[in-house]
């Protein structure tokens, strides 16, 4: 048994069911993510991933079983109320405003406000920089131009940026969907090692993906799905990319 | 997206964003309503002393007319930008102003009978920025609430609008009594017609909630990524509602200052406007897509259309030619936009 085991998780969903009319799309899963873990969820298209990290992302509720936070249940209305209990979602489209700077998507709703003259409130946009620069350098990533707006930089710098949100925020659980498709190799790596990043501080990584290359550069364990069901689940030091093929499609 | 294995080439995205040339491009993007603008000065200063041997843009006059006779497209100009930015369009702005115009002439008379005359006028200038805001909560409900398009939202309003305007006037224009009114209309401060100083003021405030607020920030936002915003907490249909008030309102005070100038309410005040409105928009600068956009570009945008109008009747061309002319700039305008988006290798859809 691995210390880290005995540990409280950071999140553990057990039992969790969804159904959408009749079509069960997850059914009594269970699993868990610990402080500075990273945690593979693998499985073929509409094996319920997306189903997954939505009833853990507060977009909709669970029809069954329950979320446990630090061992705390939990149940969330909104996206928002999981925000603020340190969940956070990136999603593939990355969900930036492209025309806004690091700092503007940092803060994004929730903007940082300084008086002038005493009483007219506007944006702190240097706050907002600097906060974006301070961020950046804790994922060991350097920007010169924070008034430039994202659309200037490249996809794996944009991922950063949204990686950078969350870590300001200071989530504690992260849900990756799929960070590295659409990237080239060398952003690709960069995005492994912005995760390896938030393992080292100690945050909880739910890292989806269909590259089993990169599942097996970055997670500790792997959670496998199909049709709804926990396939199995392995720690990647003691399995190998034909298992887990072979648990996703079932063979 | 689709997920892509690591085995396949990839022509890296923005990869050149160390090239400086794109940010000089950009900043020449953005100011070039008023390079036109200035451009188009100096064309019709030459085309004056060639064929009059006369100034075009050192007489005062001249300003002065073309300061008065931007002042109602400019209001609807500020309020569409708003829309423009979130990925939107406004068109019944026109005939809410027609409305508002009607509604400042009808309250002003009332209200005249019963209270001192600059009070009247103030309650006549309230009276069609908050009736303006009807059709405004409106636009803003059939567009957040139930989701139609705000092409569609809008038209429908503009005929709304539109009818209501002309059954308030009587099918006529409603003149207005009360010299206050006629006076902030017509009268001057220094030389500087009342008019434009409100509007100048309302476009430094205008400008403020839109580079300096939440609210603009959210604007700017939900143009370029309205699921991004959501995710990012930001009330989406709150922002729509607020954001299809403002334009109304905006066209309101255009009906009342409308109706300040000309001592009348007339339900077609703002028909030939809504299209200027969108191309002093387009002129200035921002993206029919969303996303872009500035006020002070507007500003030269609403410019840029008054003097072509202006300016040609001054060197005694046809009327007719104000249209291919404001015409053709619109077109200009959204090619050197295209070719700067291309240059730029700005993402458009996401």
């Amino acid at each position: 048994m691995n210390s880290s085991e005995q540990t409280t998780p950071l999140l553990e969903v057990r039992h969790l069911s969804k159904h959408f009319g009749a079509v069960q799309a997850l059914n009594d899963f269970s699993m868990a993510v610990r402080p500075g873990e990273v945690v593979a969820l693998a499985g073929d298209n509409g094996a319920g991933k997306t189903t997954l990290i939505k009833a853990i992302s507060g977009v909709f509720q669970p029809t069954g079983g329950e979320i446990l936070l630090r061992g705390q249940p939990v149940t969330f209305a909104t996206p928002q109320e999981a925000r603020e209990k340190g969940i956070e979602t990136i999603y593939q489209d990355l969900a930036l405003a492209d025309n806004l700077s690091i700092g503007g998507n940092i803060f994004l709703g929730r903007e940082p406000m300084r008086k002038v003259l005493g009483f007219l409130p506007v944006l702190d946009r240097k706050a907002m920089a600097v906060a974006a620069q301070q961020t950046m350098g804790r994922l060991d990533f350097h920007v010169s131009r924070l008034d430039a707006p994202v659309s200037n930089f490249s996809g794996g710098q944009r991922q950063a940026v949204a990686i950078g949100r969350a870590v300001y925020w200071d989530a504690q659980i992260l849900i990756m969907d799929e960070p590295t498709a659409a990237l080239g190799v060398p952003e690709q790596r960069k995005v492994i090692s912005l995760i390896h990043q938030l393992k080292a501080q100690g945050r909880g990584v739910i890292f989806i993906s269909h590259n089993l290359q990169d599942i097996f550069a970055v997670s500790d364990r792997i959670v496998v799905l199909r049709r709804g069901v926990q396939a199995g689940e392995r720690k990647i030091s003691e399995t190998n990319h034909d298992e887990v093929v072979k648990l996703m499609v079932g063979g | 997206m689709t997920s892509t294995s690591p085995t396949e080439t990839h022509v890296a995205p923005q990869a050149d964003h160390g090239d400086p040339a794109r940010s000089w491009l950009g900043r020449i993007a953005e100011g070039r309503a008023w390079l036109f603008l200035a451009g188009l000065i100096i064309c019709f200063e030459v085309w004056s002393r060639f064929s009059f041997g006369a100034t075009f843009v050192l007489n005062p006059f001249n300003v002065q007319s073309i300061a008065i006779f931007a002042v109602a497209p400019l209001l609807l100009a500020t309020g569409q930008t708003f829309v423009i930015i979130s990925g939107g369009i406004d068109l019944s702005l026109g005939f809410i102003m027609g409305l508002a115009a009607v509604v400042a002439a009808h309250a002003t008379n009332m209200a005249g009978a019963a209270i001192p005359l600059p009070l009247a006028m103030l309650a006549g200038i309230l009276a069609a920025v908050l009736v303006a805001g009807v059709p405004g909560v409106i636009n803003g409900l059939l567009i957040s609430r139930l989701r139609i398009p705000p092409f569609i939202g809008t038209l429908g309003m503009f005929g709304v609008a539109r009818g209501t305007a002309f059954l308030l006037a009587g099918g006529t224009t409603v003149p207005v009594q009360n010299s206050w009114f006629a006076l902030l209309g017509n009268g001057r401060f220094y030389g500087v017609p009342y008019l434009v100083i409100i509007a100048a003021v309302f476009v430094v405030v205008m400008h403020y909630i839109l580079s300096q607020t939440r609210f603009g920030q959210h604007n700017y936002a939900i143009g370029a990524n309205v699921q991004a915003a959501r995710r990012a907490g930001i009330d989406i249909r709150g922002h729509i509602l607020r954001l299809y008030v403002l334009s109304a309102m905006c066209a309101g005070l255009g009906g009342a200052l409308y109706a300040a100038r000309f001592t009348a309410g007339a339900a077609q005040a703002g028909e030939p406007l809504l299209l200027d409105s969108v191309a002093a928009v387009v002129i200035g600068g921002a993206s029919l897509f969303g996303g872009s956009g500035t006020i002070f570009g507007t500003v030269a945008g609403a410019l840029v259309i008054a003097v072509i109008q202006y300016g040609l009747v001054f060197v005694n061309v046809e009327p007719f030619w104000q249209f291919i002319a404001v015409g053709l700039v619109i077109i200009i305008s959204v090619l050197i936009d295209q070719a700067q988006r291309r240059f730029s290798g700005a993402r458009q859809d996401e």
